[in-house]
């Protein structure tokens, strides 16, 4: 549990993260709440010779109300996702998921930019921003750059972010209708098994999916067949449409199909529909 | 007023709450080098080279070893029986037998070098095939460890027969009578002990004295296995068991990696330390359970219980520990809290490349209870009665005590039916059978599970003695020392108590000391749910003896008959009986006493074990479409004879229900068909937490025992064996409308699931 030793940096403001990204290239990484990078390096799976920490980056930490969106700061924590007031009432989404998010010492320190960054297809931010359509906003050497959620994963912890942007704020839609997080776990502190994110917004229902592939994936099956008017038990019936999950010591890849099924349906039922 | 019998708060719980006590990792140690252990990521490899330059290299790396450096006789193998070709090496001598089997010792002047030493020890291993199923390893052509010729360890009751140990059993004919026969292949699976304090351990040589720091249950062992591993004379032995943050029967022996520690420190001339990770921990910390068991069990339609056989694969792991004996306690426990007159009992322990198996909070007996009360609960699924009414047919009589079972075993005293009454009118039991009804009729996606145990356990069940001691001070207070060495059970204030009882002497005045050969001439340590009834009463009676002698000295000085000498505990003086004017104070006393001092030691050797039992209710309510259990209620009646402390007996049944319900529904220790452990990290191995527990409902009942004067027996462990199958059973009883007979433990939603999909025939 002991790190391959590295040099620290901490950044006292944005553009000194972005220049001392640049300067280090890929041999540097963001800190941030630490709460998936420091573990991966701790068992030496993770082992980035810089650490550029902009944990204390207080412009980064906020949330605001945008007229027709509302935007998060990437590094406000998940216990303020959870409790922020705006969010409550603009996407009552993100803070349920927020909630759910490991144990009361994860939400503390974990940050909603480092749960996108880190883009592990079991982590619940990442499934809920993808289902309220939102637009994360990165900043580089040469400005800033937005990027629609359904762009943005690429891969099992692989987004489009380049290796000297720094994810400064996520966007989502305000106008939820309804909206639900059916997380099926074990233990409560537990990552997904699987776990389904629907959010009604402007009259749209975006479904996510989480860890049946190796980034959250939009349920467009379901969508499409809610946007024809099907019932919420019968365009569940969809949701594992072309989803090969993976199996593991919880679930077998049939098992998560039918996970899909049984939450996309209890999901769309809480959220109204 | 005695204090016995009182809810009074630990004393040592401040010292936990806040500062965090003093572990082993805490001691300190001035110029100590640090060991990392380089482990075997194979099951079974052939280990061709070892190349040691490069880390000899890294900055701070003092030295490495590896086998051909060692010139200490290795420790002898944990089970009693073991084949001696089967003895662990310090460092794997040419094979490597499991995930984490060590290869190398790293020594560098701090932690951070010694890991960094230790990636670069390079290591040539050619692939063997691993012996991984316990169930086929007795067959497995594959061996383990080549020289033994065999992966077999022990078998029963074969090698007690030809040890002369035992006589071969009459042939009866088992199911004779038997209306209803029914057979089941149950897992009682390997689960990951998990101390909050994994291992630890620090040595340091002095003009040829060691002082051993270790994190252990027994220090008095650790300290004999080291007098003899280092050919010393006793005296030239510390050890010292400081704070110890759990360990539930892993932490009973010293483990090669820690006593090695010594042999560093005497071969480099530093003091020397090691800890190992969590993950280290879950990994090399032995296991326990691990027994795949098939049982029979026959009776007639009207529920008379007739004959129960019982054979078990127990797996031992690579090295044969503790866990190889195991079977010998199941057998002990056979027929549980039933009167069950024909028996068969046979096991058979394996080697197999994963890591050993050693005691587990129940060790053996859990296994026992699990069995027979799976199948009790078969049985009444099966001939349609209900479970409480099977069970209550089958009890041992209150008025049969003592009561030797069909295996042999005796059991002091017990009232199953009172604790079976208790525990249904608790959980209002014929009001949730009628809930279970109307959901069962209305066909609710969420169904619910009633699920029983009555048990009955042996505590204190290895013969010997425990040492107490007790010393007034000078100033009046008192001093303990106990060999029994607490590492969460409240001893501290327990034994403070015992003493208060007696002498008058406040708890808060009452000094326990523990964990120290120094300190403390003789003592077996903590397991087995031993120590109020032995290391207990040995400071009680060493407490009474003190009074004695300190009513002489009144006496004396008093000029008065002992006879009539009292003490007056509240005011904490001596009197003449009928003029309590003129008194002497312990502080008197003890000045009087000269330089003999006002002191008296115990060995206590009870007469035998006990038996403590219980019943236990569990509801659960299983979601039929997901597979997820949550567990609604747990209702214990336990019985452990005289409640010295209730609120301290509360705690210890508290975590064994959470442990056992935890065996039950989450935690197991995988490994994959190549013997790679899966689940070796908390996130992966689903440890219990608070989130899943429903609030306890304990009922305390007091049967007190005639088998030693406090009365007492063991508490320890009846948590975890009565839960786990009262879980279980819920489980199981939640589907039992739908076709499902049986559920292995841990009862994860992808096994129920797939069971009620089975039943459906689904599949
Ligand atoms: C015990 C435990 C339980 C957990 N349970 C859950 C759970 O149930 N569900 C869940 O979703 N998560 C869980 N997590 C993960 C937790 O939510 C993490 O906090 C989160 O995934 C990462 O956020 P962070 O701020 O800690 O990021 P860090 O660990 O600091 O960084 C993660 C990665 O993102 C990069 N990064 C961070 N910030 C930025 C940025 N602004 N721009 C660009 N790159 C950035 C870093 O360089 C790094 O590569 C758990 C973690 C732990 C330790």
């Amino acid at each position: 549990m002991i790190p391959v030793a590295f040099d620290y940096v901490r950044a006292e403001s944005l553009d000194e993260a972005i220049a001392a990204l640049s300067e280090h290239g890929d041999e540097a990484k963001l800190l941030a709440g630490g709460h998936s990078l420091l573990p991966l390096m701790k068992l030496r799976l993770g082992t980035p010779s810089v650490l550029v920490d902009i944990g204390r980056l207080s412009e980064l930490s906020f949330v605001r109300d945008e007229d027709t969106y509302i935007a998060i700061g990437a590094l406000t924590r998940h216990h303020d996702v959870q409790h922020d007031t705006i969010v409550l009432r603009e996407a009552p989404l993100l803070a349920a998921v927020a909630g759910r998010i490991g144990d009361p010492q994860v939400r503390h320190r974990g940050t909603i930019g480092g749960s996108l960054a880190h883009a592990d297809p079991a982590s619940d931010l990442p499934g809920a921003v993808l289902a309220l359509d939102g637009t994360l906003v990165a900043r580089g050497p040469a400005g800033d750059r937005e990027i629609p959620a359904s762009e943005f994963f690429k891969g099992f912890l692989e987004t489009t972010l380049a290796p000297s942007e720094v994810l400064v704020e996520i966007r989502v839609p305000k106008g939820t209708t309804g909206h639900s997080y059916q997380k099926f776990v074990r233990r409560s502190q537990d990552w997904a098994i699987v776990g389904v994110a629907v959010a009604r917004v402007n009259g749209h229902v975006g479904v996510s999916l989480v860890n049946v592939a190796s980034t959250p994936v939009r349920a467009t099956a379901v969508e499409q067949a809610l946007a024809s008017g099907a019932s919420a038990a019968d365009a569940a019936e969809q949701a594992a449409e072309g989803l090969e999950p993976t199996g593991d010591a919880n679930a077998t890849p049939e098992f998560r199909r039918h996970l899909a099924r049984v939450l996309t349906r209890r999901g769309l039922v809480e959220a109204g529909l | 007023m005695s204090i016995l019998g009182n809810r009074v708060l630990r004393k040592e719980d401040q010292k936990f709450l806040t500062t965090g006590g003093t572990y082993v990792e805490d001691v300190p140690l001035e110029g100590a080098v640090h060991i990392v252990y380089v482990r075997s990521p194979m099951a079974h490899a052939r280990i061709r080279s070892i190349e040691t330059s490069e880390a000899l290299e890294s900055p701070g790396v003092v030295a490495v070893f590896t086998a051909q450096d060692i010139d200490l006789d290795p420790m002898p193998p944990g089970a009693p029986f073991a084949n001696r070709a089967m003895t662990r090496p310090w460092l794997a001598d040419g094979v490597v037998r499991f995930v984490g089997d060590m290869v190398a010792a790293v020594v560098a002047d701090t932690r951070e070098r010694a890991v960094d030493g230790a990636e670069l020890v390079f290591v040539d291993y050619e692939t063997l095939t691993p012996v991984v199923d316990a169930s086929t390893a007795a067959d497995n052509p594959t061996l383990v460890h080549e020289d033994a010729g065999t992966n077999v360890v022990l078998r029963l009751p074969d090698d007690f027969v030809s040890a002369g140990i035992e006589q071969v059993a009459a042939e009866v004919d088992l199911f004779e009578g038997c209306d209803v026969v029914i057979r089941q292949r149950m897992v009682n699976q390997r689960v990951a002990p998990c101390p909050l304090e994994v291992r630890a351990s620090a040595a340091k040589w002095e003009d040829g004295h060691l002082t051993q720091w270790s994190t252990t249950q027994a220090p008095h062992s650790v300290k004999d296995t080291l007098v003899q591993l280092f050919e010393l004379q006793p005296d030239q032995v510390r050890v010292i068991a400081p704070d110890v943050g759990g360990g539930f029967g892993a932490k009973i022996g010293g483990y090669p990696e820690e006593l090695f520690v010594a042999w560093v420190s005497r071969r480099i001339d530093r003091p020397a330390r090691w800890v190992e990770t969590r993950s280290e921990s879950m990994m090399t910390l032995g296991h326990g359970r691990g027994q795949i068991q098939e049982a029979e069990l026959g009776g007639t339609r009207d529920g008379k219980l007739l004959g129960y056989k019982l054979t078990i694969t127990q797996d031992a792991g690579a090295y044969p520990n503790f866990g190889a004996f195991l079977p010998v306690m199941t057998r002990l426990m056979l027929t549980g809290v039933y009167d069950i007159t024909k028996t068969e009992f046979s096991s058979c322990s394996v080697a197999t490349n994963t890591n050993p198996t050693v005691a587990y909070r129940g060790a053996g007996r859990p296994e026992a209870t699990a069995a027979i009360e799976r199948m009790v609960d078969i049985f009444a699924d099966e001939i349609g009665m209900d479970p409480a009414e099977l069970r209550r047919k089958n009890l041992i009589g209150k008025e049969c005590f003592p009561f030797t079972t069909a295996v042999g075993t005796t059991y002091d005293i017990g009232d199953y039916e009172q604790a079976l009454d208790r525990v249904l009118e608790a959980a209002g039991y014929a009001e949730l059978r009628e809930e279970q009804r109307q959901r069962r009729d209305s066909g609710d996606t969420k169904q619910m599970g009633i699920g029983l145990s009555t048990y009955v356990e042996v505590t204190n069940g290895i013969p010997g003695s425990e040492f107490g001691a007790v010393e007034v001070l000078a100033d009046g207070k008192a001093r303990v020392r106990t060999g029994t060495s607490p590492h969460g059970q409240g001893h501290v204030t327990a034994w403070a108590m015992l003493v208060a009882d007696q002498l008058g002497i406040p708890v808060e005045d009452v000094e326990v000391i523990h964990g120290d050969t120094d300190e403390v001439p003789r003592g077996v340590g903590t397991f087995g749910s031993k120590s109020l009834q032995s290391g207990g009463v040995a400071v009680h009676q060493a407490a009474e003896r003190v009074v004695e002698k300190a009513k002489k000295l009144v006496a004396d000085l008093l000029e008065a008959n002992p006879n009539d000498i009292e003490l007056d505990k509240e005011n904490r003086r001596f009197h003449v009986a009928g003029t309590p004017s003129v008194t002497k104070s312990w502080a008197e006393l003890v000045e009087a006493s000269g330089d003999a001092g006002l002191s008296a030691e115990v060995d206590f050797a009870a007469p035998g074990p006990t038996f403590p039992f219980g019943a236990h209710i569990v509801v659960a309510e299983v979601d039929t479409e997901t597979g997820h259990v949550s567990l609604e209620r747990i209702i214990a009646v336990d019985d452990a004879g005289r409640l010295m402390n209730p609120l301290i007996a509360e705690g210890q049944v508290h975590g064994g229900l959470a442990q056992g319900v935890a065996q039950a529904l989450m935690e197991e220790m995988c490994y994959d068909d190549q013997g790679n452990p899966i689940t070796a990290n908390l996130a992966d191995y689903a440890f219990v937490s608070a989130a899943e527990l429903p609030s306890f409902e304990t009922h305390p009942m007091e049967t007190p025992t005639p088998i030693n004067p406090l009365g007492a027996k063991g508490i320890g462990e009846s948590g975890t064996i009565g839960s786990t199958p009262a879980v279980q059973n819920a489980v199981v009883d939640a589907l039992s409308h739908l076709g499902v007979r049986h559920v292995d433990m841990p009862t994860t939603p992808i096994r129920v699931w797939s069971a009620i999909k089975e039943a459906k025939g689904d599949r």
